[in-house]
C-alpha cells in the first residue's frame, strides 16, 4: 500500500511533468501531447515508486528494472520525467525537437541520452525488444524485471501478437507489459479505425497473466503494478491493461483523439498552465 | 602464381553453422536465434551444444529481429538465422530502427542468396538484399565465396562491435580458399596478380571469376582477381590500386546490378579515378526456378560472361586512350 503523502508528493512531481509536456510541445509547435498527458501518472509511478533503479545509466541496465517505450511517440512524458528524476538536466527538456538536440522527437540512443535503450516511434517493435532485453536478463541471471509501455492502437501491428505469442511459449515470466488502453489513435476511436474487440481475452487467450488498472490513478497503478510484480517468476508473462484518458490533467484535451499529435497555441498554452501547478519549478 | 583448385565442394551455410558453433565454445556471450529454419541454416550443431542460448521463434522474423535487438542489452552477441529474404526486405523496418539505428550489436546471418537457391524460384531468390543492408548508416556487409571464408568470416563478425548482414547460400560450391585463415572485415584479398583487367567479385562468384582468369590467361589477357568479401565498408584503396594499374575493371556478384557491389565500386573508381567499368550481376529482373548453375548462366552470372566482360572493358579502355 501506498500511503497518502506519498500520493500527494507523486501528484506533484505529476503536475509538474504536464507543466513540462505542453511547454514542450509548444515551444515547437510538434509534438503528441494526448498520450503524453494520458500517461504522465503511469510514467511517475514507474520512475519514482516502481522501478528498482541504480543510480547511473547504463545501457546494459546489469541489477535494475529497465523500462521500454514502444509508442516512442509520446518521447514528451519519458523525457520529462527521465529530466525529473535525475538522468540529465531539466534544462535540455528546452532543446526537444530542435535541431542539433538528444531529445529526439521520437526517442533514439544515437545522440547518448541516458535512459533510452532503443530507438523506437515505427510502432509495434518494442514488445520484440523487451521480450529480448528480459531474456537477456535471465541468462546472466538477473533477477530484476523489465517494463514496457505499448500503445492500444499499436496493437493492430502484426509483429505485437508475433511477440506476445513468442513470451507465453519461453515462459518469459520475468516481464510486465503495460497497455496505454485510451481508446484512441490518430484517425478516430479504436473501435471504429480497427477494433481489438476484447482484448482482455486476447492476452489471456495467448497465455499472458493479465490485470487491469486505471491509469489516472496513481494509487490504483502503483498497487496495480505492486500486484503485478508478484505475478512475475510464475511462467507466465504479465500484463497491465492500463485504462487511460488521452490528454488527461487539461480538460480541453481530455477524451479526444484531436490532441494525438498536435501542439497548443499560446492562448491554449495559457490555459493549460492555468490547471496544472508549478511544483517543482517550470525548466 | 598461385593456382586454385578444389578437392571438395561444400555449402557456404555449413561453414555459418560451423563457425557459429566455434564462436559459442569461444564466447559464452554468444546466442542464437532461428525462425523455423534450424536445418537450412546448419545451426543444429549450436542449438544441440548450447540448448539454453539457442532460442527457435518459429515463422516469425520481425519478432526475432526485435528479440535479437532486445538481446544486446545486457551484453549479449545474438546471431539471428533465416532465408537471406526473410532477414531483410521482410523485416527491413524493424532492422533499420531497433538494430541499425540504435546500434545493436547483432549479426544478421542470412542464407540461401541468389539464384544459387535454385528450384523454389524467385519469391526466395532474393537479389536486392546487399542493397538495402549497405544503405543502413552503422550496418556491416559481408559475402563470403565459400566454406572456408564463410566459418572464417562468422567468427571475425562475432568479435566485430556493431550490426552486421553476413549473406550466404544454398549449394555446394568450390573449397578453394585456405583453412583457418583469419578474416578481416573491410580487407579484399588479392588473389590472383594481373595487369590488364581488374575483376572484382564477391560471393559465389568469385570462383567463376577464377575460372575466368584462366580462360583469359589462355587469350593472352592477364586478369587480376581481387575478393571483395566485405561490400561495406569497402576497401576503396584495393580498387584504386588495381585499377590504377590495369585501367579498367569488371565487377561480378550474384545480385541486382541496382544497388549492389558494382555499384559501389563504380561510385569509388567515379570519385577518385575514372575508368571503364562492366558490372556482372542480375539486370533488373527477377529470377526463376532450376538448377543453380544454369540460373547463373541464363542470367549473365556464369564464368563465360565474365570473360566476355573482360574483353569488352578492354576494348573500352582502348578506346579511352584514343
Amino acid at each position: 500500500m501506498v500511503s497518502q503523502p506519498e500520493i500527494n508528493e507523486l501528484n506533484s512531481i505529476a503536475s509538474q511533468v504536464r507543466r513540462d509536456i505542453v511547454r514542450m510541445v509548444h515551444a515547437v509547435q510538434s509534438g503528441h501531447p494526448g498520450g503524453s498527458l494520458g500517461c504522465t501518472d503511469f510514467f511517475v509511478a514507474l520512475y519514482f515508486k516502481i522501478l528498482r533503479l541504480n543510480p547511473s545509466f547504463n545501457m546494459d541496465g546489469i541489477n535494475e528494472d529497465i523500462f521500454f517505450l514502444s509508442n516512442g511517440h509520446i518521447s514528451p512524458v519519458w523525457y520529462s520525467v527521465l529530466a525529473r528524476k535525475g538522468y540529465f538536466d531539466v534544462a535540455e527538456l528546452a532543446t526537444f525537437r530542435k535541431i542539433n538536440s538528444r531529445l529526439q522527437g521520437h526517442p533514439a540512443t544515437e545522440e547518448g541520452l541516458p535512459g533510452i535503450r532503443v530507438a523506437s516511434g515505427s510502432l509495434g517493435q518494442g514488445l520484440s525488444v523487451a521480450v529480448g532485453a528480459a531474456q537477456s536478463k535471465k541468462l546472466n541471471h538477473d533477477e530484476h524485471l523489465v517494463f514496457v509501455l505499448t500503445g492500444d492502437g499499436e496493437l493492430q501491428e502484426g509483429q505485437a501478437w508475433e511477440a506476445i505469442m513468442y513470451a507465453a511459449h519461453h515462459k518469459v515470466d520475468n516481464i510486465i507489459a503495460t497497455v496505454d488502453y485510451n481508446g484512441q489513435q490518430i484517425d478516430g476511436a479504436v473501435d471504429n479505425v480497427m477494433s481489438l474487440k476484447d482484448l482482455k481475452a486476447k492476452w489471456i487467450a495467448f497465455g499472458w497473466e493479465v490485470i487491469e488498472s486505471n491509469g489516472n490513478d496513481l494509487e490504483d497503478i502503483i498497487n496495480k503494478l505492486e500486484h503485478a510484480k508478484t505475478l512475475t517468476g510464475q511462467g507466465k508473462p504479465v500484463v497491465n491493461l492500463m485504462r487511460t484518458e488521452m490528454g488527461n490533467g487539461v480538460d480541453f484535451m481530455m477524451g479526444s483523439h484531436k490532441w494525438h499529435g498536435i501542439a497548443p497555441n499560446d492562448e491554449q498554452l495559457a490555459s493549460a498552465l492555468d490547471q496544472l501547478e508549478e511544483t517543482l519549478g517550470d525548466y | 602464381m598461385t593456382k586454385y583448385t578444389f578437392t571438395e565442394k561444400k555449402d557456404t551455410r555449413s561453414g555459418f553453422g560451423e563457425g557459429l558453433l566455434e564462436v559459442g565454445k569461444k564466447n559464452d556471450k554468444v546466442v542464437a536465434l532461428c525462425a523455423d529454419l534450424t536445418g537450412s541454416l546448419k545451426m543444429n550443431a549450436f542449438q544441440k551444444e548450447f540448448p539454453e542460448r539457442f532460442f527457435q521463434v518459429g515463422i516469425a522474423e520481425a519478432n526475432m529481429m526485435g528479440l535479437a535487438a532486445g538481446m544486446t542489452i545486457g551484453g549479449k552477441i545474438p546471431f539471428t538465422g533465416t532465408f537471406a529474404n526473410f532477414s531483410t526486405g521482410r523485416v527491413y523496418d524493424q532492422i533499420r530502427q531497433s538494430i541499425a539505428y540504435s546500434e545493436k550489436n547483432v549479426k544478421i546471418c542470412a542464407s540461401h542468396a541468389g539464384l544459387t537457391l535454385g528450384e523454389d524460384g524467385a519469391t526466395h531468390q532474393i537479389l536486392e538484399d546487399m542493397g538495402m543492408m549497405k544503405m543502413l548508416p552503422n550496418m556491416t556487409v559481408i559475402n563470403p565465396c565459400d566454406f572456408n571464408q564463410t566459418k572464417a568470416a562468422t567468427i571475425a563478425i562475432a568479435e566485430h562491435h556493431g550490426p552486421v548482414y553476413l549473406r550466404f547460400g544454398r549449394p555446394s560450391v568450390p573449397i578453394f580458399t585456405p583453412e583457418n585463415e583469419k578474416f578481416e572485415i573491410g580487407k579484399a584479398i588479392k588473389f590472383i596478380e594481373g595487369s590488364d583487367v581488374s575483376i572484382f567479385a564477391t560471393g559465389h562468384l568469385l570462383w567463376h571469376a577464377i575460372e575466368a582468369e584462366a580462360i583469359l590467361r589462355e587469350k593472352g589477357i592477364s586478369a587480376e582477381i581481387i575478393n571483395i568479401h566485405t561490400i561495406k565498408p569497402l576497401d576503396v584503396k584495393a580498387i584504386i590500386d588495381s585499377v590504377g594499374k590495369t585501367g579498367c575493371a569488371v565487377s561480378a556478384e550474384e545480385h541486382q546490378i541496382n544497388g549492389g557491389l558494382g555499384d559501389s565500386i563504380a561510385q569509388a573508381l567515379c570519385r577518385n579515378l575514372p575508368a571503364p567499368l562492366e558490372v556482372i550481376g542480375v539486370n533488373d529482373q527477377f529470377g526463376e526456378s532450376g538448377k543453380p548453375m544454369d540460373l547463373l548462366d541464363k542470367y549473365g552470372l556464369g564464368t563465360d560472361n565474365i570473360v566476355a566482360a573482360a574483353e569488352k572493358v578492354m576494348s573500352r579502355k582502348q578506346l579511352q586512350k584514343i
